[in-house]
């Protein structure tokens, strides 16, 4: 079994130096001139007007909480359908009440208006 | 002298697997570029060599020579990182992909198995390198110090975890059929005809990893993090030369790997569509059907137009959320019943 994560580092290794590689290869290969003008942030030919670390929107925040929350969820749901077939009815029922609270918690976030995008 | 055998096992098997992978990933911008080209009534490239065939050589030497500009304003480090852990998880999840069977080397009896590494939490890796490589995104946006940069990270950010709450759900009820993570156990459970492939007991399973998967890789039609009309390019604005194109061949591996995973959990990996027909090797028929999701997903980008972006959230968490979870509960209802 170890041999096996041990070629998947050997895999990653090399993913490693090929990434490593190409940004030295451009690095060195590439010519480099820079200038003010050059090195001012892209945008469209305007000149940038303060500073581009603008304040976020909440909804980004909210959506990374509610994230966190649903994929905890799916991780807890992974070994239990590894070992459904096993308990059958009995793993249902304990999922479903588990389930059933979150989807509640599901409902109360949708009423409470956190996916509206508008 | 065995273990130095398998070691040189190892390292060859990781060293074609990973040309191979660039070598498709290099044709996939070809052919996206040509598909494109026909589906839009014009020729796409065809300057570099017949057909255009050696396109892709000729983007890779530009890449290579163009000036590598790093901005002002950007914070080094991250900047140059970003690329970098793109492309190494979108190479990396290739490792516990099951491409084929296996062969005995002729002459010997040594068995090479068609897959670099055969682990009980196949399924996990995969989702767990994949978390990885948005952050690479969401990295490369904050760090150019660019606003268009910084919204096209945040969305990418939003509509990647949204899809992936989705994405993780919508493949419960294949792990509950096939009871393991292992993706080659759940190769064989698929065996013998196309009729046993698990997209017959698992459809909407099926629909609900493509249009995540679709989500997941940033393609059309919710391509938002680099939508070009508004952003510009989105998170990749300030990149130049080879850190660009880490960017666009993460885009176009991780495509490889979507499609990959979709053969092997729904379209029965590298088995035969009919018993008889086994003689062919598995190899094979893992590329052909790879290569029907691969031209589905660029077939995509030239027939749908793109979403807004509060269509795309809203998509996210009241259809697929929903319907991925009923999908799991119908499908653990149905198997706890029959068994």
């Amino acid at each position: 079994m170890l041999v096996e994560y041990f070629t998947i580092g050997i895999f990653i290794a090399i993913a490693i130096a090929f990434a490593c590689f190409a940004v030295l290869a451009s690095h060195f290969l590439g010519q480099r001139k820079p200038s003010a003008i050059k090195q001012a942030p892209y945008e469209c030919g305007m000149t940038t007007v303060g500073s581009s670390f603008r304040r976020v929107p909440i909804k980004y925040y909210i959506i990374a909480m509610l994230f966190l929350i649903f994929d905890i969820e799916v991780v807890f749901l992974y070994p239990w359908a590894v070992v459904f077939k096993e308990y059958r009815v009995f793993a249902f029922v304990s999922m479903a009440v588990f389930l059933g609270i979150l989807i509640l918690a599901y409902i109360y976030i949708w009423k409470k208006g956190a996916l509206e995008w508008e | 002298m065995q273990v130095l055998y398998l070691l040189i096992e190892m390292i060859v098997k990781c060293v074609v697997v990973f040309a191979c992978l660039m070598i498709c990933v290099a044709y996939l911008t070809w052919l996206e570029r040509k598909v494109l080209g026909h589906i839009q009534i014009r020729y796409g490239p065809n300057r570099c060599g017949p057909y255009g065939l050696l396109q892709p050589f000729s983007d890779a030497i530009k890449a290579f020579f163009k000036e590598d500009l790093i901005p002002g304003r950007a914070d080094k480090p991250v900047f140059v990182l970003a690329p970098m852990i793109s492309i190494i998880s979108a190479i990396s999840l290739f490792a516990v992909i099951p491409f084929g069977n296996q062969f005995t080397i002729p002459g010997t009896d040594w068995v090479v198995k068609l897959r670099i590494a055969d682990v009980d939490i196949g399924l996990l890796y995969v989702f767990a390198l994949a978390s990885i490589g948005e952050f690479g995104i969401i990295l490369g946006g904050w760090a150019s110090g660019n606003k268009y940069g910084l919204t096209g990270s945040l969305r990418a950010a939003a509509q990647m975890i949204s899809y992936e709450v989705a994405l993780g759900l919508s493949i419960l009820g294949i792990i509950i059929l096939s009871q393991t993570l292992r993706l080659t156990e759940i190769v064989h459970q698929q065996a013998g005809g196309f009729w046993n492939w698990n997209v017959w007991y698992q459809p909407m399973a099926f629909i609900l990893y493509l249009i995540c998967g679709l989500a997941e890789i940033n393609r059309t039609p919710f391509d938002m993090p680099e939508a070009e009309s508004e952003l510009a390019c989105g998170f990749n604005i300030e990149y130049s030369s080879m850190k660009f194109a880490l960017f666009f061949m993460a885009e176009y591996a991780h495509m490889v790997t979507m499609g990959a995973l979709a053969v092997t959990l729904f379209w029965g990996g590298w088995q035969p569509p009919f018993p008889f027909l086994s003689f062919i090797p598995g190899v094979v028929w893992f590329s052909a059907k790879l290569f029907v999701f691969l031209f589905f997903f660029i077939w995509q980008r030239g027939t749908f137009p793109r979403l807004r972006y509060d269509q795309i959230m809203k998509f996210g968490w009241k259809v697929m959320v929903p319907l991925a979870l009923a999908n799991l509960l119908i499908t653990g209802l149905v198997v706890s019943l029959k068994g």
